[in-house]
This record gives structure tokens, C-alpha cells and sequence, in this order.
């Protein structure tokens, strides 16, 4: 097991230079010069762009500027905006913020979905089972922000239940709008992979042995259907942070929330390489640790597999 | 996701350019608190407005953009200000003076501090300027003291046209007898500076320390949320705090600053988002504010482009102009929230006139367009697409297809938008002239004078001549108005700069953009300055 671990874990080292590599040379492709769009439309004296130039290394081949930035990171500098802002504070604001929404988002549509799936599945063919899938459908067709503008301006504007933005104030109460509309389109996908999952496994030949055996039904269903059926749902739970975690810019901005999201794509807009490769680095290692979790659960959810 | 970027900031209607005794002792706003001196005014609730991450250090001779601008113009007082109507009063200064519009003398108020105690003197500013001219500090608003004596964009060069004479006196010498030079000193790059700011630049950027009617709060600046302000006691002049403090709230997307304001959790919008533009003066109702502002909105064709130069370009000119349906793009893309031009400045501007000889040229008359198009054919052919290029992450697609299409259909060639992804993509080009076609140019004035409008853009080998315009007749009556021995003596040489302009049409007049805002019930008293930027010290709020 801990050796298992240990090369999941070395993977992450090419996995890591190759990320920061392929991130760094796309934002180098970006069309136009990243400093000259500091002067807005009045422009930039040329003698200051060019030092601006040289102060960011912008001004040395792609692969100079790359071992730089490298070089960096390796004594924990992940390099400075144009403001002049070191990348790592701008990276410890963004994704505490990000972190918690995320998870909150995960906790919501993993509880959510699994209880609904697991009751549809039950009920394959009924009422509650037609309604959830109906409701679910709807909620993938209808895109986030539609959701998300319409929550927004019924409860925070219309009926002020909860504040409509988030802003400075990020707690549990400012952050449960976004969370549910980041984790509403996920919820509806492992509500209905729960669902099927449950409804083949009830005809699966363990559980028709195990209420041979005698077992009580509650206990067939959850330990015996229900731990078999979330194998699926989980390899998506994990997969899904990732994409909560980076792909929130469209709830974050809705809901200004000053998050990874939005500080990517305001840094993409602006040309600014370090800020976006230290960031995406980030996600790329939350994704790679979350999908390693997920393996290492699949053993405890299934006896069968095991790690050497 | 909109980020405004358009240097500057400004004031309003210039009364006085050059009429400086007027404008010297400053008459102080019948504000209550200014009798109590200082901070801590009317009211005592602290207001909220909208704003974005400011994109630099609060160095004020290194903000260019508005996000931070406006923060700056509230930590600091600089020699004027510019109030509601936009004319400059004095703030720091107690005098400008000068005989040949060239030489000038300024002398300060007594009694002026920082918020670390130190004395507000010449000093103080002849170092900051020193500073933000300087080529190695890397400074984007350096060229604001280029006009001065001294100035160099080639090296380290120092100021040599400032002198300081005692604590509260320094001179001016600038390069050209420039009329409207004191107009411009309510900017932002002119503010003064501490001595703790030279110990150590990056950590007053964090923190600046101010002189203005307000300072920022321990630790007030937290990055991408908002910046806090709280009411300067010790603040003299005239623009004291009315409120208990100032939060400036950033945004990410504007639509979310709006819900906000409909929901009361803030109180001042400087900006309305566009998917409100339908609504909003019904939301808002008498709180809604729409008016012309000193943003010019235009398009440039570069001075070479192949069928755009010599006689041929001219009438292709005026047939491109004369085929723009303005009325139609402005109330139907931007619902009225645009103004259409009626010349190259902006109607906020003292001097202003929308009856310059040759200004017909921007009404739209297809049987004209189609008329001086077929002139031009008898020169030389017209063939291909008339392109019209713009960045596509500032909201320009709609009218650029608007435009490109009421070009096309009135005079039967192709015409379409040519989107550039980033606005810095689109920059690039547009320095290094490898830009074909027209592109979309705007200005947002500095200080609120016609020079600023003329001058900058138009004026031979000027820093934002992005179409290489050049006319010796124009470059005279401007430098004419410029040494004028009077405001209107030298507005009506700039009115006569811009019939060459309507003639030549080096770029084409769009329109003006409003500025459109609003507040929610929570406050009181305000009022939007001639900058689009709300007169944030004198709201009350309860």
C-alpha cells in the first residue's frame, strides 16, 4: 500500500514539469504583448515598455523565461505580477475562498444525490423516480449562470433570503447561493449514476443472496446495494473537485467571489504567465491527489481490489 | 468581466484655463463639516460604491486606469480639483500664476499635512514629479511631465524647468507655452508625495499616505475584495468628508455589483451593466443617472491604408462617416446610453460646440455616402472587405456589427468586424502599425479641456497618433490655442483645429459614452462628477 502510494506520488513529479511546460509555452503563445496593454488605449512610452519588458523577463526566449520561472519554484517563489504582487499571496487569497466553496458544493450534491439516487433506484418506475429524473434533466439541459442569475435575483434580490453576492464576507451563509448552483449540474449526474447503479445491483446475485441469507432489508440496501453501487459516483465525486475547483469562473463571477476562477481569468486576459501556470500547477496536483484518494477508496468500497 | 482601459480620470467643465486668478484662493464648497475643519462630516454611515482591484500600486504617477484612480483622488489632494460642474478650484495651491503661459509660479497653502504628520510643501511635489518622470522608475504616467523642462523618454533625465523657491512656492518652466497647464494639475500624476514614500515605494503602493479628505484604513487594502477608507481629520480643504468612510467594493462582472445595489447591500453604481441598460431607469427610477460623459468613442484608419490616402481617402472617408446610421446603433445596441458625436471632444467639455464647420459629415445621408463612394470608384476602384477591428473582451461586437453593417448596406460593399481575442493582441498590432483597416480608438480625457481631445491624438508624431495623422495647418492652430491669450481665444482656434479634422477625418466620430450609474435609497447627495466618477465625499448616508 505505501508503496503504492509512494509511485502514485513520484508520478506526480513528470506529470508536474510536463503541466507547467505545456501551460507556460500556451499563455507564451498568447497573441500580443501583454505589457503594452498597461497603457490602455492612450499607450506606453516606449523606453518604460521595454524596461517594464526586461524587469519580467518578457523580453528572453520562451525557454529562458520557463528555467526561470522553474528556477523559482523551487525556493517557493512563484514570481509576480505586474502589479507587483508575489504569485503565492495571490494564490493563498484565492483558493481558501475557492477550497470552501468547492467542497461545500461537493458535501451538497454527494448527500443530495446519493440519498435521491438511492431512493429512485428503490423506486425504480414510480412517481418519485420520474420526478427526480425529470427535474434532473431539466437542471443539466438549463446552463449554470441561467441558474444562477435566476437563484441570485429571486433570493438575494427579490426576496432577500440570503445576501446576492459574496464579496469580503465569505462565510457559510454568503457562500451556500454559489454552492448550490455550482454543485447543482454535478448533483443531477450523481443522482442519476446512483440511481442506475442501485436499480442494476438490486438484481445482481449477492443481493439476491443476501435476503436469501435472511438479512434484514435495511441492511441489504446499504451495506450490500448501496456501498457496491458507489464505486461509479465516487471515481465522479473525485474527478469533479478538480473541475469545481478550476472551472467555478462563471458561479464566482455571478456571485463575486474572489476565487481562483476568476484571478485565472483575469491573469490569462492580462498575459501574465506566472500567476496562470502557478495556479493551473495547483489544480493539476488537487486533481492528481483527489484521483489518488478515489483509488485508495475503491479498496475500501470493494474487497476485491487490493494495492501492492 | 469588464475592465475599463482607458487612462484617466479628469474633472469637468474647464471654466477657467487660463483665467487663474479666479481660480486661485479656491472658493470653498458650503459644506457644514468644512466649518467644523476637517473629517467626520454630515453623516456618519459609511457608503459603499463599486470598483475593480486597482491594476498597480496606489503610486499615483503609476495608476492609469480607474480602478485604482479612484481610490487615489480620495487618499490625496493635489494643487486644484475639479468639482460637479468640473471646474478646477484650488485645494493645496493657493496661487497659480503666470505671465507667458510658460513660466508659472505656484504657491501653496499653510498648514497642509500628510497622515504621518509630515508638512505638505514644494518639496513634496517637485520630488514626486522628479519621480514619476523618471525613465527608470518605470512610471506609466511619466509623459503627464513631459511638458515640462527637462523631461526626457530617451534616459534618466531630472526635471530641471522645477524649482523650488521656499517651503510653500516652486516654479514651473515648461517647453512650450502651454495656456491650459494649470486645468490639468487636479490629475492624479501631479499629486504630492511624502518623504516616507522614497524610503521605500512598494510598501507605500500597499499603503499610501495621503493628504486627501480621506485615508486608507489599517490594513485597508485587501486585494480583490475591497479597499476601506475612513475620513482624514486632519483634511482642510474643501471636498471633507459628509459620511463616516468610504468602502469601495470590487467587482468581478458589473451585473453582480447592480444585484447588490437592487438589494441594498450598496449604495453607489458608477457604471450600469449592459444587460441592465433596458431597465435600469425604471429600477432606479429619479436615482438612475445617464448623461454624456468625456469619453470620445471613434474608429481610426491609418494614414497609409491602401485606398484611404490622398484625395481617393478623403471621400472614402466621408462616405464610411455619412454611412453610419449613429441615432439607430446608439438607441438600439446601447439604448440610449451612448450620446451620438457631434464632433472630436465631448459636450462635458467647456468649449465645446456641435456646430464645427464640416460636422454634417456625421449625419447619416445614404444618398451622399453612396455619392462621394462613387467619387472615390473614379479614382481608383474599390475592391475587397472594409474591415473594422476590435478586442473581443471589452464588449465591442455588437456595435462594431452594427456599424460594419450600416456600412454595408448603404453602400453595397462588403464590410465586417475583424475580432482580435485580447486587447492586447489588438495593441500590438496598432503600435507596430501592422494593423490593416480601421480599428476601434477611444479616448478618456485627463483633465476636462479641448487641448486634451486634440492634441494627443491627432497632433504630428504625438504619443497616441495610432493612424499617423499629420497636418502642419492643424499642428499651428493647435500650438495657436495652446500660447492663447484667453479660454475662448484659444477654444476657438481648437474649433478651428477640428474643421481640418472634419475635412481630413482621421478617424471617425462615433459617439460619446454616457455615464450611467445610479444609488440606492440608503444615501443621499449624489452627484456624478464630469469624470463619470460619483462625488463620493459628499454622499451622506445615515
Amino acid at each position: 500500500m505505501a508503496w503504492y502510494i509512494g509511485r502514485r506520488l513520484l508520478q506526480m513529479v513528470p506529470v508536474f514539469l510536463g503541466a507547467t511546460l505545456l501551460i507556460y509555452a500556451m499563455v507564451f503563445a498568447l497573441p500580443g504583448d501583454p505589457v503594452l496593454a498597461l497603457g490602455g488605449d492612450r499607450g506606453l512610452n516606449p523606453a518604460v515598455a521595454e524596461q517594464i519588458r526586461a524587469e519580467f523577463n518578457l523580453d528572453k526566449p520562451f525557454i529562458v523565461q520557463y528555467l526561470l520561472y522553474l528556477q523559482g519554484i523551487l525556493t517557493f517563489d512563484f514570481g509576480t505580477t505586474f502589479s507587483g504582487r508575489s504569485v503565492r499571496d495571490v494564490m493563498a487569497e484565492a483558493f481558501p475562498v475557492t477550497f470552501q466553496l468547492a467542497v461545500m458544493a461537493l458535501v451538497f450534491e454527494a448527500v443530495l444525490g446519493v440519498a435521491a439516487g438511492l431512493v429512485a433506484g428503490l423506486r425504480k418506475g414510480r412517481l418519485f423516480d420520474a420526478t427526480v429524473l425529470l427535474v434532473s434533466l431539466v437542471v443539466i439541459a438549463v446552463p449554470t449562470f441561467v441558474i444562477g442569475f435566476v437563484l441570485q435575483f429571486a433570493l438575494g434580490v427579490q426576496w432577500r433570503l440570503l445576501p446576492p453576492t459574496v464579496g469580503g464576507d465569505v462565510s457559510f451563509r454568503t457562500l451556500l447561493m454559489p454552492a448550490l448552483v455550482l454543485g447543482a449540474v454535478s448533483l443531477a449526474y450523481v443522482l442519476r449514476l446512483t440511481r442506475t447503479s442501485v436499480a442494476e445491483n438490486l438484481s445482481a446475485d449477492f443481493v439476491r443472496t443476501a435476503t436469501a441469507k435472511g438479512l434484514s432489508r435495511p441492511r441489504v440496501v446499504t451495506v450490500h446495494v448501496l456501498r457496491n453501487s458507489l464505486i461509479p459516483v465516487i471515481t465522479f465525486l473525485g474527478a469533479d473537485l478538480g473541475t469545481l475547483m478550476g472551472g467555478a469562473i462563471v458561479t464566482e463571477g455571478i456571485f463575486n467571489i474572489n476565487g481562483v476562477g476568476g484571478t485565472l481569468y483575469r491573469a490569462i486576459q492580462q498575459g501574465q504567465a506566472p500567476t496562470v501556470v502557478s495556479l493551473t500547477t495547483v489544480l493539476v496536483v488537487v486533481y492528481i491527489v483527489a484521483n489518488l484518494f478515489v483509488d485508495l477508496l475503491y479498496a475500501a468500497l470493494d474487497p476485491r481490489i487490493r494495492y501492492a | 468581466m469588464k475592465i475599463r482601459r482607458i487612462t484617466g480620470f479628469a474633472a469637468s467643465v474647464a471654466v477657467g484655463a487660463l483665467a487663474l486668478t479666479a481660480c486661485s484662493g479656491g472658493e470653498p464648497a458650503a459644506t457644514e463639516s468644512s466649518a467644523e475643519g476637517g473629517g467626520g462630516g454630515a453623516s456618519t454611515g459609511i457608503v459603499t460604491v463599486n470598483g475593480t482591484e486597482p491594476q498597480n500600486p496606489l503610486v499615483p504617477t503609476n495608476t492609469n486606469e480607474v480602478g485604482g484612480g479612484k481610490i487615489l483622488d480620495l487618499v490625496f489632494a493635489g494643487l486644484v480639483y475639479y468639482d460637479a460642474e468640473g471646474a478646477p478650484h484650488n485645494e493645496v495651491a493657493e496661487s497659480i500664476e503666470t505671465e507667458d503661459a510658460q513660466n508659472y509660479t505656484i504657491t501653496l497653502k499653510e498648514g497642509w499635512t500628510f497622515t504621518n504628520g509630515e508638512p505638505v510643501t514644494a518639496q513634496s511635489f517637485v520630488d514626486a514629479w522628479n519621480y514619476g518622470a523618471l525613465l527608470s522608475n518605470e512610471q506609466l504616467s511619466s509623459y503627464f511631465f513631459s511638458e515640462i523642462e527637462g523631461y526626457s523618454d530617451e534616459t534618466d533625465s531630472e526635471l530641471t524647468g522645477l524649482e523650488v523657491v521656499d517651503d510653500q512656492t516652486f516654479t514651473v518652466a515648461l517647453s512650450a507655452p502651454k495656456a491650459d497647464f494649470p486645468l490639468q494639475l487636479g490629475y492624479s500624476a501631479y499629486f504630492p508625495l511624502p518623504e516616507a514614500a522614497f524610503e521605500d515605494m512598494d510598501a507605500f503602493g500597499e499603503n499610501p499616505i495621503g493628504n486627501g479628505p480621506y485615508k486608507l484604513a489599517e490594513g485597508g487594502w485587501e486585494h480583490n475584495v475591497q479597499a476601506e477608507l475612513v475620513p482624514n481629520e486632519e483634511y482642510e480643504g474643501d471636498r471633507a468628508a459628509q459620511n463616516g468612510g468610504i468602502t469601495v467594493k470590487f467587482y468581478e462582472t458589473l451585473d453582480a455589483a447592480y444585484n447588490d445595489l437592487l438589494a441594498e447591500q450598496l449604495d453607489v453604481i458608477d457604471e450600469i451593466p449592459d444587460s441592465a441598460f433596458t431597465t435600469f431607469e425604471a429600477d432606479l427610477g429619479d436615482r438612475a443617472v445617464n448623461m454624456p460623459s468625456a469619453i470620445f468613442q471613434s474608429f481610426t484608419i491609418h494614414q497609409n491604408e491602401a485606398h484611404f490616402s490622398g484625395e481617393e481617402g478623403v471621400l472614402r472617408r466621408q462616405a464610411i462617416s455619412r454611412a453610419i446610421n449613429r441615432e439607430e446603433i446608439t438607441e438600439t445596441i446601447f439604448q440610449g446610453t451612448r450620446t451620438p458625436a457631434s464632433d472630436f471632444t465631448s459636450p462635458v467639455i467647456a468649449g465645446w460646440s456641435d456646430e464645427v464647420e464640416g460636422s454634417e459629415v456625421l449625419e447619416y445621408d445614404e444618398a451622399e455616402a453612396k455619392d462621394l463612394w462613387a467619387q472615390a470608384d473614379a479614382i481608383s476602384p474599390w475592391e475587397g472587405t472594409f474591415t473594422l477591428a476590435y478586442n473581443t473582451d471589452g464588449g465591442h461586437q455588437a456595435w462594431v456589427d452594427a456599424t460594419t453593417n450600416s456600412i454595408k448596406n448603404t453602400l453595397g460593399i462588403e464590410a465586417q468586424g475583424k475580432p482580435y481575442a485580447l486587447f492586447a493582441d489588438l495593441r500590438t498590432e496598432v503600435t507596430n502599425r501592422t494593423i490593416t483597416g480601421a480599428f476601434r480608438t477611444g479616448w478618456q480625457a485627463d483633465y476636462p479641456g479641448l487641448y486634451n481631445f486634440l492634441a494627443p491624438i491627432y497632433a504630428t508624431n504625438a504619443g497616441s497618433n495610432d493612424g499617423d495623422y499629420s497636418n502642419p495647418e492643424f499642428d499651428q492652430l493647435l500650438q495657436e490655442g495652446a500660447s492663447a491669450g484667453s479660454v475662448e481665444e484659444a477654444n476657438e482656434k481648437f474649433l478651428q483645429a477640428q474643421e481640418i479634422l472634419f475635412q481630413d477625418l482621421p478617424a471617425i466620430p462615433l459617439w460619446y459614452s454616457n455615464a450611467t450609474g445610479g444609488s440606492a435609497q440608503t444615501v443621499d447627495n449624489v452627484e456624478f462628477g464630469w469624470n463619470s466618477v460619483p462625488l463620493l465625499h459628499q454622499v451622506t448616508k445615515s
